[in-house]
C-alpha cells in the first residue's frame, strides 16, 4: 500500500446487476467501508418495480451508485468511474453512463450466447471492439467464487450467490480499501450459519486477493484512509426514509407526545412502515391499515384522542388521503403527512423519483383549504424536517404535508448525530379553560383538547364550525371569518418558520437558481462550480412551501433573472410566479432520475447567455 | 362548545336527559332515529357511562348527525370512514368508551371496506348500523341494502343489485357480536345496547330504522303490532327458539334442507326438535341471520375473541427505550479535529 497516497479526488462506484444478486447488499457494504474511511458520500440505489424480474434481462436490472472521496459530496455524480456488471444486461443497461477510459469490471461467465441474447445483444461487448474507449476488466467471476468458496462446503447455488461478495471484494481493492467492516458484518449477520458465512467470506477475501495478486491497477485510492472532509463529530451513514423515522421518532420525545402511524403499503414510502414497525419501544404505535384513507382515518383519530397521528404514502395514495386531509384541517387537529413522491401520473414509476406532488400538496383539495408543506432536501435533513413539520402541526394545529421522493427515500450520506438533550422542546396549544374553536390571537391555534379531557367535552366535525364554540354555524359571516382564520393561521406560519437564506452568492449576483427538496445536492455543486468559473450565480433552496418565507419576496424582487429548477413540469414556477406575480424561468426534467450537475450547469450558461 | 354540567357532583341517578345537548334535534319529525337516541341516551344513562371518556363517531347521513345530540364527545367526520377514525381513537387511548353512529349506505357502501376490517379486528367498540334501506339525506336514492325492483330516484326501473345482508356480512367478516333490533322496541334496544356495550369486541348492533320520508313503512311487516307476533323470533341464550302470539311456534333444524324451518311442536313436529339459542354456535348464528320469515332479532351471535387493542398492548415493550441510543445505531465513527493524515490537493 506504499504507492498509494489519498487524494481528495472523487470516484464514482457503481454495482449493477440482477435484482436478486444482492447488490443492494453490495452497495451498502461498499458504503460502510468508504465512511469508515473518513470519506464523505452520496448514493443512490436503483432498483426495478418488479421483485424478481426475468433473470437476465434489461428491465430486471438492479443498480446501487456511490460517489466518494475525501472531500465534500453532495450528489451520487452524474457519470460513473467503475462500473461492476454482474451479467451482460447489468452492462447494457449502465454503460451508456460510464464515463469514457472507465473501468468495466464483467463477469464473462454471464456472457454465453444465452446471456448475450437475454440483455439484446447481437455480438459479444467484450469481443467485437465496443468497449475499446474504457478499461474492461473481463474474469469469470463465477468460476473464481466458486473455486473460493469451495472449502466452505455449500451447495453449488449458494456458491454462486456469493459473487456479489467478490466482486465487492475486488472493488474494495481496486479503490484503496480494506474489508475490516465487510467481515465484521458477515460474521454477525450469518451468525449461526457457519458454511455460509465462511463461503461468503471466503467469496469476499479471494475478490481482494486477486487484485493483489494479478497486480490490477488500482483506479484511485479514494477508500484510503485520510482526513474526513466532514465537520468533526459522530456519524453514521444513514438513509433519507431511516433519517425521517427517527425525525418522527424525536419530534413525539420533544413534544412529550407519542405517536400513531397509519400507513398502507405503497412504494416508496413501505421503508418508513417498516423502520418504524421496530421503533414501537420508542412510543410509536404503528397501524398497518386496510387502505389509504383508512390510514389517515387512524391517524386522525389518534390526534383526536391526544396523541400524534402521523401518515405516510406517495402520490397515488396521497390522492386517496384528499378528503380526510380536508377533515383534519376543518377540524383543526394536528397530522402530519409525509409524501414520498414517485414517477406519475396514476401509478407511474413506483420506483424512481419526481417531485411531480407539489401542486397537489399544495393546492389539491376541495374547497380553499390551506395547510403547510415542506421538503426535505437532502437523507440527513428529512430528520430535521421531520421535527420542524411536527412542530408546525402542534403549534397552528393543522395537518402538514411533508415531501420526500423516491431517491431522498433511498440516498444515504452521512448524517452527524444530534445530540438529543440539545433539541428544543416542542410546544403546543395549551387548553387553558379555554373554547374548542377559541382561536390564539398571535397563532390562531384553537387548544388541543383530546377526547378523555375532563369536563371539556364537546362534538365537533366536517360541518362549519361557530368561531369559538365550535357548533355547527351555517352561518355566511361565520364561515367566511372561519375561512379567514384557515388561511391566516398558515400564513402566520411564515413569522414561525426561518428567514431564506442563501446557499450560495448573495443579492448582487446575475441570476438566482431556486431548488426545493432533494435536488440541493445537484443544484449545490451545479452553482459551487459555477461560481469558482467566475459566473456571478446566487443559489437559495426551499424547505418551505407553504407559506414561503416572509422575505422570499422581496428577495426574488432584487433579480432580474431566476431560474427554478425541479423534478416536474414547473410546479414551483407556477406556484412562485402567482404568489408573486414576477416570471420565473423553469428547468424541468421528469424522467424518474435526478438531476444531473452537467445538465443544470448546461442551463444556467444558457441563462447567463455564455458558453464558458 | 363545552359541557361539564353533568360533572358538579351528581347523585341522583343519572336519566336520558343528562345525555342530551341543546342543540336542537333536526331529524325529519317521525324518523326512526329519534328512539334510537333515546335508547341511547337512556343506555347511557343505565350504564352511569362517564360522558369524558365516551366518545360518538360518525361518517355522514342522517345517522351521522347522532354525535350533536349525545353529550359526550363527538366527531362528525366524512362519509364510510368513522370506522377508521374511531380505531385510531382507540388505538391512542384503548380506555375511550367509543360508539360509532351509521347508515346502510355509509356502513355497507362507501364505508364497506373499513367496516369489515374493523370488525375482523375486534375493535372494542359499539358500532350501530341505522338500516333503513334507502339513502336519505341525500334525498332517496338505492342503498346497498334496497330490495331489488326498488323503484328510487336514481333506480326508476327498479333497483337491478342484490342487496347486501348486513348480518351475513358482519358475521363473514369476523364479527365476535351480532345483534339485530326494529328502532320501535324501545325496551329491546335498551337491553341490547347494554349487551354490546358489555362485549368484549365490536358489538355490532343492526338496528330496523324507519325512515318516514323516503322509504316508509320498509319495516312495518315486521314491527306492526297485527305481525309483531308471527315475524318476530327473539333470540336468547339458552332460551327455546320460540315465537307466535302463544309461542306455539318454533325453529328446528332440517336435515335434508340444511336449513332452519319454522314449526308447531306438538302439530307438525315434537318439543324435542325446537333449538336452544346458543349465542356462541356461529352456524346456527349464519342460519338464523339469513332468515326472514320469522326474522331473528335480539343478540343473535356473541363469543369471546381476541381485542385489537388489548392484543396490541399485550406485545409491546413495557419500558421506554433510550432515544439517544437508538440515534447512535449502526455503524458510527467519529471525525475528528486533527483525523488521520492529510489529503494532498489534487487538481481536478
Amino acid at each position: 500500500m506504499d504507492e498509494m497516497r489519498a487524494t481528495d479526488s472523487l470516484l464514482v462506484v457503481r454495482f449493477a446487476g440482477d435484482s436478486g444478486d444482492g447488490i443492494q447488499l453490495t452497495g451498502s457494504r461498499y458504503t460502510a467501508e468508504a465512511a469508515g474511511a473518513g470519506a464523505d458520500l452520496r448514493t443512490f440505489p436503483d432498483f426495478p418495480a418488479e421483485i424478481r424480474a426475468p433473470a437476465g434481462t434489461t428491465y430486471g436490472v438492479s443498480a446501487f451508485q456511490i460517489q466518494l472521496g475525501h472531500r465534500r459530496v453532495r450528489t451520487a455524480g452524474d457519470q460513473v468511474d467503475v462500473l461492476v456488471a454482474l451479467n451482460p444486461a447489468a452492462l447494457k443497461v449502465n454503460l451508456p453512463e460510464v464515463r469514457t477510459g472507465g473501468v468495466l469490471v464483467v463477469d464473462e461467465a454471464t456472457f454465453g450466447e444465452r446471456g448475450l441474447a437475454k440483455a439484446g445483444y447481437a455480438a459479444n461487448p467484450l469481443t467485437d471492439g465496443s468497449l475499446d474507449g474504457y478499461r474492461l476488466i473481463a474474469l469469470d467471476v463465477t468460476k473464481l467464487t466458486a473455486e473460493a468458496v469451495r472449502p466452505a462446503g455449500v451447495k453449488a447455488r449458494d456458491a454462486g450467490r456469493a459473487r456479489n461478495l467478490w466482486t465487492l471484494g475486488l472493488a474494495l481493492w481496486l479503490t484503496g480499501g480494506d474489508m475490516a467492516k465487510s467481515e465484521a458484518w458477515i460474521a454477525q449477520h450469518f451468525e449461526g450459519r457457519p458454511s455460509i458465512a465462511e463461503a461468503n467470506m471466503r467469496a469476499l477475501r479471494a475478490g481482494h486477493a486477486f487484485g493483489e495478486t494479478a497486480e490490477l491497477a488500482r483506479v484511485e485510492p479514494v477508500l484510503l484512509r485520510a482526513h474526513s472532509p466532514l465537520p468533526p463529530g459522530r456519524y453514521r451513514s444513514i438513509a433519507g426514509s431511516d433519517a425521517l423515522c427517527l425525525g418522527l421518532v424525536t419530534a413525539a420525545h420533544l413534544a412529550d407526545l407519542e405517536l400513531v402511524y397509519g400507513s398502507y403499503p405503497i412504494t416508496p414510502a413501505s421503508s418508513m412502515l417498516h423502520t418504524l414497525a421496530k421503533l414501537e419501544a420508542y412510543g410509536v404505535d404503528v397501524f398497518q391499515a386496510e387502505d389509504e384513507i383508512a390510514a389517515i382515518g387512524v391517524a386522525l383519530g389518534a390526534s383526536y384522542a391526544g396523541k400524534l397521528g402521523v401518515t405516510g404514502s406517495s402520490g397515488p395514495g396521497m390522492a386517496l388521503k384528499t378528503e380526510m386531509l380536508g377533515l383534519a384541517l376543518a377540524a383543526e387537529l394536528p397530522l402530519v403527512v409525509i409524501d414520498a413522491q414517485r414517477g406519475g401520473p396514476s401509478t407511474g414509476l413506483p420506483t424512481k423519483t419526481e417531485q411531480s406532488d407539489l401542486l397537489q400538496a399544495v393546492l389539491g383539495r376541495n374547497a380553499d383549504a390551506p395547510l403547510p408543506v415542506l421538503a426535505a432536501a437532502t437523507p440527513g435533513d428529512a430528520f430535521d424536517t421531520a421535527i420542524e413539520a411536527v412542530r408546525l402541526a402542534l403549534r397552528a394545529m393543522t395537518p402538514v404535508i411533508l415531501l420526500t421522493d423516491g431517491y431522498l427515500a433511498n440516498a444515504s450520506e452521512p448524517w452527524a448525530i444530534p445530540d438529543v438533550a440539545s433539541l428544543a422542546p416542542i410546544e403546543r396549544p395549551a387548553i387553558g379553560g379555554r373554547q374548542p374553536y377559541d382561536h390564539d390571537p398571535a397563532t390562531l391555534a384553537r387548544p388541543w383538547i383530546p377526547a378523555g379531557t375532563p369536563r371539556m367535552r364537546h362534538r365537533i366535525g366536517g360541518l362549519e364550525r361557530q368561531d369559538g364554540s365550535g357548533a355547527v354555524s351555517y352561518d355566511p359571516s361565520n364561515h367566511h371569518r372561519m375561512s379567514e382564520l384557515r388561511h391566516g393561521k398558515i400564513e402566520r406560519l411564515a413569522d414561525a418558520i426561518p428567514a431564506q437564506d442563501f446557499v450560495a452568492g448573495d443579492m448582487d449576483d446575475d441570476l438566482l437558481v431556486i431548488g426545493w427538496g432533494s435536488t440541493l445536492g445537484a443544484l449545490t455543486t451545479a452553482v459551487e462550480e459555477l461560481r469558482q468559473q467566475g459566473h456571478r450565480v446566487a443559489q437559495i433552496h426551499l424547505r418551505h412551501l407553504a407559506p414561503f418565507p416572509s422575505n422570499l419576496g422581496g428577495l426574488l424582487e432584487r433579480f432580474e433573472r431566476v431560474l427554478v429548477c425541479e423534478l416536474n413540469m414547473g410546479q414551483l414556477a407556477l406556484v412562485l410566479q402567482g404568489r408573486y406575480g414576477r416570471p420565473v424561468a423553469s428547468l424541468t426534467k421528469v424522467a424518474g432520475r435526478p438531476f444531473q450537475v452537467s445538465e443544470v450547469q448546461a442551463r444556467v450558461r444558457r441563462e447567463l447567455g455564455v458558453t464558458w | 362548545m363545552v359541557s361539564g354540567s353533568l360533572d358538579a357532583a351528581v347523585t341522583a341517578p343519572l336519566t336520558a336527559k343528562d345525555f342530551a345537548t341543546d342543540v336542537e334535534v333536526r331529524w325529519c319529525p317521525g324518523c326512526g332515529d329519534y328512539a334510537i337516541l333515546k335508547a341511547v341516551q337512556k343506555t347511557l344513562a343505565d350504564l352511569a357511562a362517564d360522558p369524558d371518556q365516551t366518545v360518538f363517531v360518525s361518517g355522514i347521513g342522517c345517522a351521522a348527525r347522532f354525535p350533536y345530540y349525545v353529550d359526550t364527545y363527538g366527531f362528525h367526520t366524512v362519509h364510510g370512514r368513522a370506522a377508521a377514525i374511531a380505531t385510531g381513537m382507540k388505538l391512542a387511548k384503548p380506555g375511550l368508551d367509543v360508539w360509532v353512529a351509521s347508515g346502510d349506505g355509509d356502513s355497507l357502501s362507501i364505508g364497506g371496506n373499513h367496516l369489515l376490517h374493523l370488525l375482523r379486528r375486534n375493535v372494542d367498540l359499539v358500532y350501530l348500523l341505522f338500516n333503513n334501506e334507502i339513502y336519505g339525506l341525500t334525498k332517496g336514492q338505492a342503498s346497498p341494502t334496497s330490495r331489488p325492483g326498488q323503484v328510487t330516484p336514481s333506480t326508476p326501473q327498479g333497483s337491478l343489485d342484490v342487496p347486501v345482508h348486513a348480518g351475513s356480512f358482519a358475521l363473514g367478516s369476523g364479527a365476535s357480536f351480532f345483534a339485530r333490533v326494529p328502532d320501535v322496541a324501545q325496551a329491546a334496544l335498551v337491553d341490547v345496547l347494554k349487551a354490546a356495550h358489555g362485549h368484549s369486541g365490536t358489538g355490532f348492533v343492526e338496528i330496523l330504522q324507519n325512515c318516514i320520508v323516503y322509504n316508509d313503512a320498509v319495516w312495518a311487516p315486521v314491527t306492526s303490532k297485527a305481525t309483531a307476533a308471527e315475524r318476530q323470533l327473539w333470540c336468547r341464550h339458552g332460551e327455546p327458539l320460540r315465537f307466535g302470539v302463544q309461542q306455539e311456534r318454533a325453529m328446528r333444524f332440517n336435515v335434508h334442507t340444511l336449513a332452519l324451518e319454522a314449526f308447531t311442536p306438538g302439530v307438525d313436529g315434537e318439543e324435542d326438535e325446537v333449538l336452544v339459542h346458543d349465542v356462541a354456535n356461529a352456524t346456527l348464528a349464519r342460519l338464523l341471520v339469513e332468515l326472514t320469515e320469522p326474522l331473528a332479532l335480539g343478540v343473535i351471535h356473541q363469543r369471546a375473541a381476541p381485542v385489537l387493542e388489548q392484543a396490541r398492548h399485550g406485545a409491546k415493550a413495557e419500558r421506554r427505550r433510550d432515544l439517544q441510543r437508538l440515534l447512535d445505531g449502526g455503524d458510527v465513527w467519529t471525525v475528528g479535529a486533527h483525523d488521520a493524515e492529510p489529503v494532498l490537493q489534487k487538481s481536478f
